[in-house]
């Protein structure tokens, strides 16, 4: 068990990564822009994937009627996220602790990795509503009204993952470093969930 | 003239030989060979030159860049002359530039190209160039590839034998072609000899910001200073130009000074002289020169006029200077990359004159002296001469050097390029040029560390090398392939202006330091406008000041009224653009100067005086978006008289 706690309370931390590391990453390429524009999403704010690419983005969408790119107090969800994450963090350790002094059972940390999955594809959800309404919720006056070959007005919603291609750009999105630390450390906590009630039985 | 006979029988038999393989670069039997140069010379869509290559534009007054092996032309960087194109010495910013102590001077003749160099090696941070006709220096910033600074040369007529750098990049010398009374007088011009002085000018580079200031200026007989290069390694200290004119003929030079069997190679120890300035010695001289600098943070020239200059006379620093007799009026002046040998170039001559500074130094320990002019001592020939070089070229003018002991020398008149072999001596190869080639440059090729893989020949006679264009043709350049025993021509091109010598740099030291854009946050410019929400129009009295921004695709304000017959506009337009490579252009109707073409966070003015009422548009020039075309505005101009009050919009 003691083993398990220890996996439980490092699984919780890599969650820290978000603080530092992007979570999720878009990047723009076209055939004026053999250096791709991009965007790093941040737990608390959108970042360029170079210094003035959130700029260049946005000049580029006003010709289609997009939105700018929200700045963090535009968006509830940069100053929510981190609290979110950082009380996951606190929680997961603290479960890890107990743990470690047999006060809680390792079904625990169990129910610390379904809690922070649903809170996960709650986050998911929520930021794929917030690409559609940022590429679909277009300007009526916008300069470029382009049409799909259907009639139906163009909409630039970029891919939650992987690749798309929308009008001269080629769009991909992927997980980031930041998500790719989380991944590790929920997958962590299912280890000690795992090596948790391995003890428990050879204890019985 | 039995001499002659003896170098025509040689260019005979050599034209004999060259029939024999592909040499004249036109032929296309050879298959095989003309593939493979071909590849050599062929750089893929999309891919990148191995070599920067800068050369002078001569009278273009400019300097233009070409990527080596493929011998496209990538830019070309306004320095000495008005340039419309970017509005270079048109807009209010760099019109300071091209101030001097005889006002405005739009043009020059733009010569020798030399890249900065830290320990002997090229170190890829300035470009200097000299002005020829109206004295100045200029220094290139090679990570915008912008002229950022111009300092005239007091003193000096003719900067020909300029701007070459010592090894740390100490000084940047400048030395007059042509001797002028110092300081200049009304006298008559027959009375040149011992009136007239060839000032050689020793100015200082700041190490960090590059700013250069005359340190001190060596009066020297009055012959003509033709070329010079800096001593490196061992003779790094010494400074050595060549001289035509020992006779001092003020007229009828092609044969009056032609007369002497030798001129000198003049050999300046400009530590000693550094010293003796540094403990108070030389003697400050008033005089008048402009010196303007450029601010990359403002992006605004500035001149200064400076009233006074350190003159140094030679005769009074013991050991300061010698005389290496060096015969027929040497052109060139070549220090190869061990800095043993100083190769003069005697121009009406057959043979190479190699000094050897080892000798030299032993001449002077030893005071073997052959006379002395203007009290200057004079070296004995036999003493300082490393070796001759017996060509069987006609008109050596330059020589450049590779990695692996070998020399190339030019040969205006046989037009043709020598290789031959350090220390030896002996002659490895020759090849033709089209035609009559001046410079040559390999790249690093006057450092310590050259990059001995290609060598440029730049001539001064087209003729049939390219398609006809008229009467006035570009100048022709040829590639040779140097990595062989035997040079090989793989390609020819022709450049800009007239290249008076060029500096190359491997693409690797410069590229990745190139600036893309400048960044608005630093935009320090006493008109900048750093948000569109401080657009705005204001009247000082006749004059008007329009504070614009622009972004894809418009003017900010875009509709300006209150304008007057008689007012001088001034148009500051700051480009609000942080994407590389989306300049925005502007021009108004009427306007009595060029465009500008402003860089992404750039700021820069434009004026103009409206001359009629009516509603006059302006316009980008620069196509920079997909709505381009919808990027212009209107000024109303009103009556002189009018009481229309200033006012400005953009989507009203």
């Amino acid at each position: 068990m003691k083993k398990a706690s220890i996996l439980m309370i490092i699984g919780s931390l890599f969650l820290l990564g978000l603080f530092v590391f992007p979570l999720w990453n878009i990047m723009l390429g076209a055939p004026q822009y053999p250096e791709p524009l991009g965007m790093n999403i941040h737990i608390d704010g959108i970042k360029g994937f170079n210094e003035f690419d959130i700029q260049n983005i946005d000049g580029l969408n006003h010709y289609i009627g997009m939105k700018t790119i929200p700045k963090p107090e535009e968006m509830w969800e940069f100053s929510t996220f981190p609290l979110v994450i950082a009380a996951m963090v606190f929680l997961g350790v603290l479960i890890g602790v107990l743990g470690y002094f047999k006060k809680v059972s390792y079904k625990w940390f169990l129910g610390w990795f379904v809690f922070m999955s649903v809170l996960g594809v709650l986050g998911m959800y929520d930021f794929n509503a917030w690409m559609t309404d940022y590429g679909t919720n277009l300007d009526p006056h916008a300069i470029m009204k382009i049409a799909n070959p259907d009639g139906t007005p163009m909409t630039y919603k970029p891919p939650l993952f992987g690749n798309a291609k929308m009008l001269n750009f080629d769009v991909t999105s992927l997980p980031d470093t930041g998500a790719w630390l989380m991944f590790i450390g929920m997958s962590l906590t299912v280890i000690a969930f795992f090596v948790g009630k391995k003890s428990a039985k050879s204890i019985s | 003239m039995k001499n002659y006979k003896h170098y025509l029988i040689a260019l005979l038999g050599s034209t004999v030989l060259f029939s024999c393989g592909n040499q004249n670069g036109k032929s296309s039997s050879n298959g095989a060979l003309n593939s493979s140069n071909a590849e050599k010379v062929y750089v893929a869509p999309g891919e990148h030159d191995e070599f920067y290559a800068f050369m002078s534009g001569g009278y273009s007054g400019n300097v233009t860049v070409y990527g080596l092996p493929s011998g496209r032309m990538f830019k070309e960087i306004p320095v000495f002359s008005q340039f419309p194109t970017s509005g270079y010495g048109y807009s209010e910013e760099t019109k300071p530039m091209l101030n001097t102590s005889f006002g405005f001077v739009p043009w020059d003749d733009a010569h020798h190209p030399d890249i900065s160099q830290t320990n002997g090696e090229l170190d890829g941070r300035w470009l200097f160039i000299n002005g020829n006709n109206t004295p100045r220096i200029a220094r290139i910033n090679l990570s915008t590839f912008e002229t950022e600074e111009i300092i005239e040369v007091p003193n000096s007529a003719g900067n020909h034998s300029s701007s070459f750098i010592t090894e740390n990049t100490e000084y940047v010398v400048a030395g007059t072609r042509f001797a002028v009374p110092v300081p200049q007088r009304d006298i008559p011009i027959k009375e040149y000899k011992g009136n007239f002085k060839g000032a050689l000018s020793f100015i200082s580079v700041d190490p960090t910001s590059g700013h250069m200031a005359i340190k001190f200026q060596i009066l020297m007989p009055g012959f003509n200073y033709d070329l010079s290069h800096p001593g490196r390694g061992k003779s790094h200290g010494w400074f050595f130009f060549t001289t035509y004119n020992t006779e001092e003929a003020n007229s009828l030079l092609e044969v009056n000074a032609s007369q002497n069997d030798k001129d000198f190679i003049a050999a300046i120890n400009w530590k000693k002289i550094e010293e003796y300035v540094n403990n108070g010695g030389g003697t400050k001289m008033p005089t008048n020169y402009a010196h303007n600098v450029y601010n990359e943070e403002s992006h605004t020239g500035t001149t200064t006029m400076v009233k006074e200059v350190l003159t140094v006379d030679p005769t009074k620093i013991p050991g300061a200077v010698y005389f290496l007799p060096t015969p027929k009026s040497p052109h060139g002046c070549d220090v190869d990359p061990t800095g043993n040998y100083i190769i003069g170039n005697g121009k009406l001559s057959a043979d190479l004159t190699v000094h050897s500074f080892d000798n030299m130094i032993a001449a002077i320990e030893g005071k073997k002296f052959d006379g002395e002019a203007y009290g200057i001592p004079i070296l004995k020939f036999e003493d300082v001469l490393g070796g001759t070089v017996k060509s069987g070229g006609l008109g050596p003018l330059h020589t450049e050097f590779d990695d692996k002991g070998n020399a190339y020398t030019t040969f205006f008149i046989s037009s043709e390029v020598v290789k031959w072999k350090l220390g030896t001596w002996e002659v490895i190869d020759r090849k033709p040029t089209f035609y009559s080639v001046g410079h040559l440059m390999i790249p690093g090729g006057n450092s310590r560390k050259p990059f001995g893989k290609y060598v440029v020949a730049m001539n001064k006679i087209t003729k049939d090398r390219y398609l006809p264009t008229g009467p006035e043709m570009e100048h022709s350049a040829q590639l040779y392939d140097i990595t062989g025993e035997k040079m090989e021509l793989i390609y020819d091109f022709p450049t800009h202006g007239e290249p008076h010598y060029a500096a190359g740099i491997p693409a690797e030291i410069l590229a990745p330091k190139s600036q893309k854009i400048y960044r608005l946050a630093d935009n320090k410019n006493k008109y900048a406008t750093l948000t569109s929400a401080d657009a705005r129009v204001e009247r000082i009295g006749k004059e008007v000041h329009i504070y614009m921004t622009t972004i894809r695709s418009h003017f900010t304000p875009d509709n300006i009224e209150g304008v007057k017959v008689g007012d001088k506009v001034y148009f500051h337009i700051t480009n609000h653009e942080q994407d590389f490579d989306v300049p925005h252009g502007f021009s108004i109707i009427g306007q009595n100067t060029s465009e500008l073409l402003i860089m992404p966070g750039q700021t820069k003015t434009s004026v103009w005086e409206p001359k009629q009422v009516g509603v006059w548009p302006f316009y980008c020039t620069d196509f920079c978006s997909a709505l381009h075309q919808e990027m212009q505005g209107y000024v109303r101009v009103s009556p002189a008289d009018s009481n229309i009050e200033l006012s400005w919009s953009l989507g009203e």
